[in-house]
């Protein structure tokens, strides 16, 4: 009894070649196929039940105008009687019930009286017959992929939705520098970036347990579990932006995975560790006597290790430079240069990984060298700042702007 | 390799360098800020430069360079001094072999 779209389109082809077999000898039918589609669609039903009152004697749920237009003097044969009656719904062809109504009566009395057809009439309407089917499948096709399209849309922008609210940077994806030659997405920053984007999320459900945890005042053993996750959490994103890395180091080192007010403080593809035990410091007294050494002793290490590694990567810009700076002679020349140039650009791979190998190991060292619980706070502490700067960064592009 | 722990042996504090790597100079650097000026030995100018990589890679020096030796026995990669700088065990090693103030 529902007339809805999709349950027309529902019908396989019993439907179809019944349709054929009513009264279709005129050509305008192909046109009025789009028409029947316009009618189905949602906006043009009102009440189902008046308009479709005689179609239910067809089992085909069509609007009334429709149906006289097929009850067209029928050429032909016994056949579709057979045909009509195997169509899918629940009404079935009842002959015996119909009488006065102008609808199936021409079916049944035309096959008494009508005149053989030619072969010619018979091709003709086996064609329009397939030409009608054809262009209810096409149509069909096209609805599907425009509702599946609409779905998709729909998710996508609630992803978008979701991630401007953890202020991740959308324009990544769809930034064309981790496009390849071929124009495909580079797969490993793609699953980088949805992978990254998890990460964000567990990150902040990992900070509210540990802030519920503190405020409640659970035991150290509570504590180290929630410590040993967080510590593991960021163990997890060092993995991921390492293959990340063998993806596509600029990707990486262009920090466009990190929301713009982090972006400010990028230091090879992250934060400096130093400045992050900067941030620690003072959210974690008291310290002991040899706990302020050891840390005071890991930030000046780490400080010089990043020297160590700025300088590293100044030499390699100097290089590359100098690299292509020189005008080569000859072919062999040009590839033996740009085969250099490549060595260098490879080089970079080392220094984000051993970037990130700078922060690991700083992570680990004030879990060492810090309580249990100094630790859980230590943690705590890093995750809301780091939430800080995600807020930051959508509070700034959401920002009204002046008019040009 | 003999030419290799030979040449490692020749000065407290030696890295094993190519001249086109970037990261072999950073190590150095790290030396330099610590007070230390290593020996660097580079291999692309050592006509066994072969041999000497393959020694350095049987010892588990993947990149192979750089490779740090100091007081003649092998302490590994950037990585591995790197790790060894941030828990503060690095100093220890290379006390006697401070130079520079």
């Amino acid at each position: 009894m529902d007339g809805t779209v999709s349950q027309i389109l529902g019908f396989p082809d019993e439907l179809s070649v019944g349709l054929g077999y009513i009264g279709i000898e005129n050509y305008g039918m192909f046109q009025e196929f789009d028409a029947v589609f316009e009618e189905l669609s949602p906006k043009n039903m009102s009440s189902p039940s008046t308009q479709f009152a005689t179609s239910r004697r067809m089992g085909i749920y069509e609007p009334v105008h429709q149906i006289s237009m097929w009850a067209e003097p029928f050429r032909g044969n016994s056949s579709p009687n057979t045909a009509v009656s195997t169509i899918q719904g629940d009404a079935k062809l009842d002959k015996s019930e119909d009488t006065s109504q102008g609808t199936i009566g021409p079916l049944e009395n035309h096959d008494q009286e009508a005149n053989k057809p030619s072969d010619k009439v018979l091709r003709r309407l086996a064609q329009n017959r397939e030409a009608a089917r054809k262009s209810r499948l096409r149509k069909k096709a096209y609805i599907q992929q425009l509702e599946t399209s609409r779905l998709k849309l729909t998710q996508v922008e609630q992803e978008l939705e979701r991630a401007r609210q953890q202020g991740v940077y959308i324009g990544g994806a769809l930034d064309t520098s981790h496009l390849g030659l071929s124009g495909t997405v580079n797969s490993g920053i793609a699953t980088f970036e949805m992978e990254y984007g998890h990460w964000v999320e567990e990150q902040n459900r990992q900070n509210h347990e540990l802030r519920t945890a503190l405020q409640a005042h659970v035991s150290d053993i509570e504590l180290r579990i929630l410590v040993d996750s967080g510590i593991n959490h960021y163990c997890d994103l060092f993995r991921m932006k390492g293959a990340a890395a063998k993806a596509d180091v600029f990707y990486l080192m262009s920090g466009m995975w990190k929301t713009s007010a982090e972006r400010f403080f990028l230091w090879i593809g992250g934060f400096r560790p130093s400045e992050l035990l900067k941030v620690l410091m003072p959210q974690l007294e008291p310290l002991s006597e040899q706990q302020l050494l050891d840390v005071g002793n890991l930030q000046q290490s780490s400080q010089q290790a990043e020297d160590a590694l700025s300088q590293g990567m100044l030499k390699l810009q100097q290089t590359l430079a100098e690299t292509l700076a020189s005008d080569p002679v000859g072919e062999d020349s040009y590839m033996s240069q740009m085969a250099t140039a490549m060595g260098k650009l490879e080089a970079l791979v080392s220094f984000v990984n051993q970037a990130d190998h700078l922060r690991q190991q700083t992570l680990l060292q004030m879990s060492r060298i810090l309580t249990i619980h100094q630790a859980a706070r230590g943690l705590l502490v890093l995750g809301d700042f780091f939430h800080r700067f995600r807020a930051l960064s959508s509070l700034w592009a959401a920002r009204p702007r002046e008019p040009a | 390799m003999e030419k290799v722990m030979r040449v490692a042996s020749e000065k407290g504090v030696v890295i094993f360098s190519r001249s086109s790597c970037c990261m072999c100079y950073a190590v150095k650097i790290l030396f330099h800020e610590l007070g230390v000026n290593p020996m660097v030995h580079e291999l692309d100018q050592d006509p066994e430069e072969k041999e000497m990589e393959r020694a350095l890679s049987r010892m588990g020096c993947n990149a192979p360079v750089p490779a740090v030796f100091i007081g003649g026995k092998l302490v590994g990669s950037t990585n591995e001094v790197m790790s060894l700088h941030l828990s503060g065990s690095l100093v220890p090693l290379i006390k006697s072999y401070q130079t520079l103030t």
